[in-house]
């Protein structure tokens, strides 16, 4: 029993010291979002590389979410005779929840993580010392424009993916018999753009600067090994995923989205 | 000692690594304008008194100056002025993977100076030039071999005239006429510009054909001198050391384990 409350003990100092380093981490890299050189072209480069090519994955991973919601959504509504309402189900489950929640799961597993090595892999081979070595701050030329591309992307592929997966539960309504027309008008009466739109799009900003902050942290401290790397990774993705899930909770209770 | 006698000093620096110590207070000093090489066996911290001296890591013990400046409390913003002075040549090279080699070598140029992309353009290729690799400005450095990396990697280091250079094995990877083409660039460099130059090595060849002074870290103790004075130092572990090249390892090993306390 005591080697347990010891243990438990342990762990919990771990856990705030490391909340507390997230902090510091997270303090540093706003005071360099407004330290000049603006890094543009930086930033323009990590939205190519985390955003327009996670273009696929969302579109994809969007109409299948959409078509299942859609024939799950028809299936239960024509119990009741109210499949004309499949837009209005379709959209709200979409926009307030599984949109942002599953695109930036989406985004964690496949930018986040990518994020991460790419970073460890920096501080590894000491390209991040080299940078320092000629002056310039890791933080303001590395990190910090792929944390703010990753917290521009994010409302943008949740976007993308709300709009594939109402296209998704479209087809397959359509495909079983509900009217096209009371599909759109059910969507537009039921989606108001205050609570439901921007709510959306502020949840899925919360989540790119989750992730966004979690995956840079992992790589910014990782240790100087290529097992430092893996575990950097798995730890951003297991990390971000678990915190997106208790955020969406919190985002949710506290303010109605 | 005079200042230029102190350019870089270590004074009195103790350094680990966890639990793990590399050493205990290590006192020495580079004189201005010389080129003095490092020599020590794996893990005798030569690569770690380098970045001691660029800032990289804080000592658990003394204190480093670096041009007459202390630098061993200074604050990451307060060490990029300090650096402004130094140019570093990093084992592997340390090139940003995702930039071209010319984007490598103009970094630098395009943080801290105002040059016009022409003028970058052109240092950048004289640069390239020095070191014998004209043609791979638009390629990556991944594809590039390890000594050509390093080559880049030097001609990045030194593109902005730094008053101390600091080399972490040079010569390694390279071969035998690229070697003789690093060396005769960083002693024309040294000539031409009176530039510090640290270097730290296992090339015995190299070190005897460009030292002004060579620091040897055995595992109790440090030796310093000028070549001549080494060849005739009284340890045989100098010795051992200084002929490693051409000598059964056998004879280092049995050279180093006669002195009491000492071990590989």
């Amino acid at each position: 029993m005591l080697s347990f409350l010891a243990t438990l003990g342990a762990r919990s100092t771990i856990f705030v010291q490391e909340i507390g380093r997230v902090t510091v981490f997270a303090a540093g890299l706003s005071g360099e979002i407004f330290r000049r050189p603006i890094r543009i072209r930086r930033f323009v480069d990590e939205v190519f590389y985390l955003g327009v090519l996670s273009l696929i994955i969302i579109c994809v991973c969007g109409l299948a979410v959409g078509a299942v919601l859609g024939l799950q959504g028809y299936n239960t509504l024509e119990r009741f005779g109210a499949t004309d309402s499949l837009g209005t189900v379709v959209g709200l489950s979409l926009i307030r929840e599984l949109g942002p929640v599953l695109t930036a799961l989406l985004t964690t597993g496949r930018a986040g993580s990518a994020t991460t090595a790419e970073i460890g892999t920096m501080v590894a081979t000491e390209q991040l010392d080299g940078l320092r070595m000629m002056s310039i701050n890791p933080l303001h030329f590395v990190v910090m424009p792929k944390a703010l591309a990753m917290i521009f992307v994010m409302p943008l592929l949740s976007a993308l993916f709300i709009v594939c997966g109402i296209a998704g539960g479209y087809l397959v309504g359509v495909h079983w018999g509900v009217d096209p027309g009371s599909y759109i008008t059910g969507l537009e009466s039921g989606v108001t753009f205050r609570d439901d739109i921007a709510g959306s799009f502020l949840k899925a900003l919360c989540f790119g600067v989750l992730v966004g902050l979690i995956a840079t942290y992992r790589g910014y401290t990782c240790k100087p090994t290529s097992q430092g790397v893996s575990s950097a990774t798995t730890a951003t993705v297991v990390e971000a995923s678990v915190s997106i899930l208790i955020f969406d909770y919190f985002i949710t209770a506290l303010w109605g989205v | 000692m005079s200042d230029s006698e102190n350019h870089l000093r270590l004074d009195r620096v103790t350094m680990a690594f966890g639990e793990r110590p590399v050493f205990e207070e290590l006192s020495c000093s580079f004189a201005a304008g010389n080129i003095s090489v490092i020599l020590g066996g794996s893990g005798s911290g030569k690569s770690t008194i380098l970045r001691l001296i660029g800032g990289l890591i804080q000592p658990v013990a003394g204190k480093i100056f670096v041009d007459g400046e202390e630098i061993t409390d200074l604050r990451e913003r307060q060490l990029r002025a300090v650096r402004q002075k130094l140019g570093m040549l990093f084992q592997g090279g340390a090139l940003l993977d995702s930039l071209t080699v010319f984007d490598n070598l103009a970094l630098p140029l395009r943080e801290h100076t105002d040059l016009g992309e022409s003028a970058i353009s052109e240092c950048v290729h004289e640069h390239l030039d020095a070191v014998g690799l004209s043609d791979v400005d638009t390629l990556l450095p991944n594809q590039l071999s390890g000594g050509m990396r390093k080559r880049v990697a030097l001609a990045r280091a030194i593109i902005r005239d730094p008053l101390i250079l600091l080399c972490d094995e040079p010569f390694s990877g390279l071969d035998p006429i690229s070697t003789r083409q690093v060396e005769a660039l960083l002693v024309e460099l040294n000539q031409r510009s009176g530039i510090t130059i640290v270097i730290v090595s296992h090339h015995v060849d190299s070190t005897m054909r460009m030292a002004g002074r060579i620091m040897i870290l055995l595992p109790d103790t440090v030796v310093t001198g000028t070549r001549e004075e080494l060849q005739h130092h009284t340890d045989p572990r100098v010795k051992a050391f200084l002929t490693a090249d051409r000598n059964d390892p056998d004879d280092l090993i049995h050279a180093v384990e006669r002195r009491p306390g000492a071990q590989l």
